[in-house]
This record gives structure tokens, sequence and C-alpha cells, in this order.
């Protein structure tokens, strides 16, 4: 898995998006995209997905626009913060969810959540796109744009091989 | 000392303009009740959140104090929260527990918090102050001085189980999107973003 998107770029591109919040729980997938941003100064590593989601509810009250980055397990630790918090107050932010379990081919525990993840976003409300590298760039563009149309969280889907 | 009693002892010296996020269930009714501001935040799910929600707004507004309003059922549910602000160390977040000792909008069950004591838990994470009242006239002497504090701080105020005072109404089911507007606005965060675009044509 080679050609992925260097985590610098994406992270000027989210910027100029106007994100300018950072909080989130690790995942493999994106580890070159975390290190840019605390290379930066940009983020608050939260315990849990759930209480990530508070703080970026917290930074949208207080005038931030927030990116919530997790693994697609910490979604389902996140679902009743996204129902009754974000999508009941209108209360947006771009949830970047890596999708570990992409295509069965991961670890046993990731399987289950791999399966269900887009009908899972689906469910929730929560409109979603699975760029590959070469649209990823643009489709924040896209989850800028809905944000402010709605204001309600939109995610992009991280599978594996998009960064660095 | 009731939930109530509490909130009439704290509200009035709480300084205007400071941001006030209330947990769920009896404290953002009663607390509703007792004084309501613009710069008010009431959650009603999401149980567990409210201190998460207080430090977003602190980090983001870091010259306006954000005070917490939360209970020992909530703490409990988020005990992460406790880690995540000692280890930021937000100087404008204050972080008040009412601890009855039970889950009082669901029934009265019991919590452990007669066992793990809560101003302990945050004492360990590092809260840069700890402090515990258990009587009206120790809170009425702690209040002013503990909204003056640099934060992070946490206040353990033990409260009564048992009826949180004379019922207070529930959030108005159509109150949350408006609550935001009215919160957004107070806080200075320009108008445009709080207006759904549909009909701007995008920008």
């Amino acid at each position: 898995m080679s050609g992925g998107l260097p985590a610098d770029h994406f992270v000027d591109r989210l910027l100029a998006a106007g994100f300018d919040f950072f909080v989130g729980v690790p995942c493999s997938l994106v580890k070159t995209l975390l290190a840019e941003l605390e290379r930066r100064g940009l983020y608050l590593g939260e315990t849990r997905e759930d209480a990530a989601l508070g703080v970026a509810a917290g930074a949208y009250l207080a005038g931030g626009t927030p990116v919530v980055i997790m693994q697609n397990s910490g979604l389902g630790v996140s679902l009743n913060a996204l129902g009754s918090l974000h999508v009941l107050y209108r209360i947006p932010a771009l949830l970047l969810v890596t999708w570990r379990g992409y295509q069965g081919e991961d670890a046993p525990e990731h399987l289950v959540m791999g399966e269900v993840l887009p009908r899972l976003l689906e469910v929730f409300g929560v409109p979603f796109r699975a760029p590959l590298p070469e649209a990823l760039e643009a489709d924040v563009d896209w989850a800028a744009a809905c944000i402010r149309e709605t204001r309600r969280p939109v995610a992009l889907v991280v599978r594996p091989g998009i960064f660095e | 000392m009731t939930l109530t009693d509490a909130l009439a002892l704290l509200t009035p010296a709480i300084p205007d303009g400071a941001v006030c996020i209330h947990a769920n269930g009896h404290i953002g009714r009663a607390g509703c009740a007792a004084r309501d501001r613009d710069e008010c935040f009431y959650m009603i799910g999401s149980m567990g959140l409210a201190s998460s929600i207080g430090l977003g707004v602190a980090l983001v507004q870091p010259h306006r104090r954000v005070l917490v309003l939360d209970g020992d059922g909530n703490l409990l549910m988020n005990l992460g929260a406790l880690a995540t602000i000692a280890a930021a160390r937000p100087p404008n977040l204050l972080h008040v527990c009412f601890d009855n000792g039970a889950h009082a909008s669901t029934g009265g069950q019991p919590t452990v918090s007669d066992r793990v004591p809560l101003d302990e838990v945050a004492r360990a994470a590092g809260y840069r102050f700890v402090g515990r009242v258990e009587t009206r006239a120790a809170l009425a002497a702690e209040a002013p001085a503990f909204l003056a504090r640099e934060g992070p701080a946490f206040l353990l105020v033990r409260i009564a189980p048992g009826p949180p005072g004379p019922p207070a109404p529930r959030i108005p089911h159509a109150a949350p999107e408006a609550m935001i507007v009215r919160l957004r606005r107070a806080l200075g965060v320009p108008s445009v973003s709080e207006v759904p675009s549909d009909s701007e044509g995008g920008r």
C-alpha cells in the first residue's frame, strides 16, 4: 500500500476549509495525520471517543469548527453523543473515522464494525464519503459545505492506505 | 442542603458573562429555574459529557470563565474527563460536582460516591484546586472565592439524597437548537455561521 496522501498537505487543506479544532482517539491508519497535528500543536488527545465529541461540541459553542478523529470501533462508543447531543442540538463536526475491518480483511475484533460501518452512519443520518486518496482533499471541501448547510455532523471514512 | 438550596447559594455569585454548562437530569432543570442566562447550556442527553463540553468551550475562549455544574452520576460515567481536564490545565475552567450519592432523576439508585470520594479523584488527577463543602454555611463562604479561582478547580458540594427541591420543569423540547443560537450569540460568535445557508447558495 503506497502512494498515500502526505499528512501535512491534508492538514493544510483542513485549515483552509475552516476547520480549526482537532480532538480524538488514535488509530494506526491516521498515525501520520496525528503526528502532523501534534507537531503543529493543534491536537487534543481524549480518553474516549464520546468524550472527544463532547469537547468538540464545546469548541463549536465557543466558535470553533471541530474535527473529531477516531477509529470506527470508537463510533460505537460515540452513538449516544451523536444522537442526543450533536444531531439533537444541531452541533456540527467533521468526523474522520478510520475503516478497520475494510472488506473483511483485518483482525477479528474489527470485522463486525468494519462490515456495518456505512450502514451505521446512514442509520444515524450522518452524511459520509469514503474517498480514494486523490479525492480526499476535495471531499474536505464537500464536508465543510455540508456542515455550513446542515449544521449536522458529517464523516469522511478513511480506508487503509489513504495516508503515507 | 438540597440541590435547589445549593443552586440558590451558588448561582447569584456567578459572574456575568461566564459560561455555565449544566449536566442532565435535575441539575439542568433546577439550574434553569434558579438562574437562566444566555450563557447557559443545558445538556439534556449525552450523560457524562458536561465536563468535556466545558473543556471545549474553555479551550476555544481562554479568556472567558467556564463553569461546569456536574453530578456524581455524570462524573462517574466519564471519569476520563478529570484526567483530560487536569492534563490540559485550562485556567478558566471551574468544575462543581453536586454529589447526592445517587442517580436522583431515575429513582435514586445509589452511586459509589459514598465510597469513592470524587474530590480525592480530582485531586489525584491534578486539578489546581480541589475543595469540598457539606453545609450551606460552608458553600456560602466558599462560592465567591471558588468562582474567582484559577482553574482547573474542582468543588464537591455534598447535597442531600432525595428530592432536589421544588419540582422544576423539563427543558422544553423545542429548546436545543434555539439554545445553541442564543449561546453562540452571547459568546460573540459571528451570526453568519448560525444560519443554515440552504438559501444562500453556499459560500
